[in-house]
């Protein structure tokens, strides 16, 4: 028998046997020009027509900076309280089957879906010296409301789902396996977590809580409304931002937001870097 | 340490994935589980290591019941199936893992953990690879380095689930050697569970036939080779040739088939005769004992002899006929596909209705073959 072969399919060489790459590329880069970088030339740009000394000016201002403070702080403990609890709440969901797991699950994305807006107010309502937790928590002596204490509270309901999202397919990955040999060779189950199961979740959760930081330190409509707003201790840079936009000074308000950019870039860029050096020791590449 | 399991089943939801079943697993000896997927061997194993907790009966070792006492105490040396070393640590700190978590009255110190693990890598060879991490190495020196972390708390038994699965066939002869010289010299008890007859008879002491959550034969290699006890431990251990038919006057009967069985006191029922590969011979004439007419429906050249699978010609099997015969005797006979040629049975096992234990012949074949077709030697040693 033979076999007619009308046109050889020969590969050029260089060219690729997966088809679409060309396509698939060229729209991946326009989409991330026009969402992405565009934005942040404008923003460049606007900051641009500031002297370094007006820059410097703005963005060291003492209430901007108290401002850096507060929202710094207050993103990282969100982002640690995040790490802890959004931990537990993978791992509940991951490791054990109840009734209602389904609609927990589906839970967790809440605070994404909800407005930030209708978060804040929400919560401000919750928390509130008559509200149903601010009663009970005002007989502790305890304020959360209008106070820095608020500002946490909302940036981690907000942030919350980023740690959870992140381990949850880490921990459905985990070979059970690797727990039981630790389990044999007569580890206890608090040896087995710290030394078996959290360094391979480590990774996932370490992205989870930078995640949720980068979004706590932009957070802006859940916040404003139980942050108080009080100069000086409770007063966001976000809002910050927002003020300046509201008396026309683009300039100033583009400075401002330029730091909370760099900022969340560089720790992008750091627990990536970081990343990258661990995962390749697992994957042996 | 011996290993005694009484009356254990196990459930998983409707499924019943071990009967209830007892085993003695001899001190000192390599026990093989061999069975198919799903016949209950893993389960069987992760009972006895504790890692799975039976829905009735009891675990002795040494006689003293562990049932109740957690894997942790149990202290036995478990290798799993995909090695499950834990990828963020060295080979060496991986070794070092049942060490490091004792509690802190029995933990060696930190000078005589690195002189462990250091023997222990000796011993499976791997000195120089003592700092890679187990994405670098291969599977064989995976599968080393799992054992050498099940040894390092020197259990007294060694359990393993599949150990030689995921390697490939040379790698695998090689451990498996080395793995029975390690036991030879250690003398722990050990248990591990194949699918590979081939691997359970070249290594074990003793084996454990399972099928469907029941035991089906427990004996040696040897035993179980020569005397299987039932239809399905005949099938499992390596192919068979089968001719299903009526008993009839000291004759098996199916179509144009027959075989004359000396001295059978069965009449008027049915039986099946199962003969291996290597218990057969082939000739171009029927003998005076059996009449059993087979065309040639394929010749396979590779291996140490050529294996003829056979067709039944006026009579019917389930599966084909497979017979070896030796490349001189190919040589000689020349066999084409499309020919017809006769099986000559030297040894059989019969499983008829009315006995419950099969029945062995040996067949003196009084008519000298037309062309000289030597036995083959054991394909199964």
């Amino acid at each position: 028998m033979t076999v007619a072969i009308s046109q050889p399919l020969l590969l050029n060489p260089g060219k690729r046997v997966l088809p679409g790459f060309a396509l698939s590329m060229g729209i991946s880069l326009l989409f991330i020009s026009l969402v992405l970088l565009l934005p942040i030339t404008g923003l460049i740009i606007q900051t641009a027509g500031m002297s370094w000394n007006e820059y410097w000016y703005v963005i060291s201002d003492p209430r901007v900076v108290a401002s850096y403070k507060v929202t710094l702080y207050a993103a990282a403990i969100a982002a640690l309280f995040n790490g802890v609890f959004g931990l537990l709440l993978a791992w509940v969901l991951v490791r054990y089957e109840f009734p209602g797991k389904r609609i927990v699950d589906a839970l967790m994305d809440l605070p994404f879906a909800l407005p930030t807006a209708v978060a804040g107010i929400t919560l401000a309502a919750l928390f509130a010296e008559n509200g149903w937790y601010g009663s009970i928590l005002a007989e502790a002596g305890i304020k959360v409301a209008y106070t820095p204490l608020g500002i946490i509270v909302a940036m981690s309901f907000t942030s919350l789902p980023f740690v959870v999202r992140t381990v949850q397919p880490v921990l459905e990955d985990l070979a059970p396996e690797d727990e039981e040999a630790a389990i044999t060779m007569g580890g206890s189950d608090l040896s087995v977590f710290r030394r078996v199961v959290f360094p391979s979740l480590w990774p996932g959760l370490l992205t989870g809580i930078a995640l949720s930081f980068t979004r706590s330190l932009g957070e802006f409509g859940a916040v404003i409304f139980i942050a108080g707003n009080m100069p000086y201790i409770s007063e966001i840079t976000s809002l910050m931002i927002f003020i300046r936009l509201q008396e026309f000074d683009y300039a100033g308000a583009s400075a401002i937001a330029s730091v909370v950019l760099m900022a969340s870039l560089l720790l992008l860029f750091m627990i990536n870097i970081w990343q990258a050096h661990y995962l390749r020791r697992i994957h042996g590449r | 340490m011996s290993i005694r399991v009484e009356n254990i089943s196990k459930h998983f939801g409707r499924f019943q994935a071990l009967q209830p079943l007892s085993l003695e697993i001899p001190d000192g000896q390599l026990t093989g589980l061999l069975g198919p997927s799903g016949s209950g061997k893993t389960t069987l194993l992760r009972i006895i290591a504790g890692l799975e907790t039976p829905d009735t009966g009891k675990v002795y070792f040494h006689g003293q019941d562990v049932t109740d006492i957690h894997v942790r105490q149990r202290r036995v040396g478990f290798v799993f199936q995909h090695y499950a070393l834990f990828r963020h640590m060295t080979v060496s700190q991986n070794i070092a893992f049942g060490l490091e978590v004792m509690p802190k009255p029995e933990r060696p110190n930190k000078a005589e953990i690195r002189k462990r693990v250091g023997e222990l890598l000796e011993m499976v060879q791997l000195g120089h690879l003592a700092n890679r991490y187990p994405a670098q190495l291969s599977g064989g020196q995976k599968q080393r380095v799992a054992l050498a972390r099940a040894l390092a708390m020197q259990p007294q038994v060694l359990l393993l689930d599949e150990p030689f699965g995921a390697l490939d066939a040379k790698v695998r002869k090689e451990l498996r050697r080395w793995l029975r010289s390690l036991h030879d010299e250690l003398h722990f008890t050990s248990v591990f569970v194949t699918h590979d007859q081939e691997e359970a008879l070249e290594l074990s002491d003793q084996v454990v036939v399972m099928s469907a959550g029941r035991i089906e034969q427990v004996d040696t290699p040897q035993k179980l080779y020569s005397r299987p006890d039932s239809r399905f431990v005949f099938d499992f251990l390596g192919h068979t040739n089968v001719i299903r038919g009526e008993i009839d006057h000291g004759r098996l009967q199916q179509g144009e088939a027959w075989v004359n069985l000396p001295g059978i006191a069965a009449d008027h029922t049915s039986g099946q005769l199962y003969l291996r590969p290597h218990e057969v011979r082939l000739q171009s004439h029927p003998c005076t004992q059996a009449h059993l007419p087979l065309s040639i429906n394929a010749v396979s050249l590779i291996g140490a002899e050529v294996r003829l699978e056979l067709q039944p010609q006026g009579w019917h099997s389930d599966e084909p006929w497979e017979i070896g015969i030796s490349h001189s005797t190919y040589n000689a006979w020349q066999p084409m596909r499309g020919d017809t040629c006769y099986a000559v049975p030297e040894v059989g096992h019969l499983f008829s209705e009315q006995d419950k234990e099969p029945l062995t012949f040996h067949w003196q074949n009084d008519l000298p073959a037309p062309q000289r077709t030597t036995r083959m030697a054991s394909a199964m040693a």
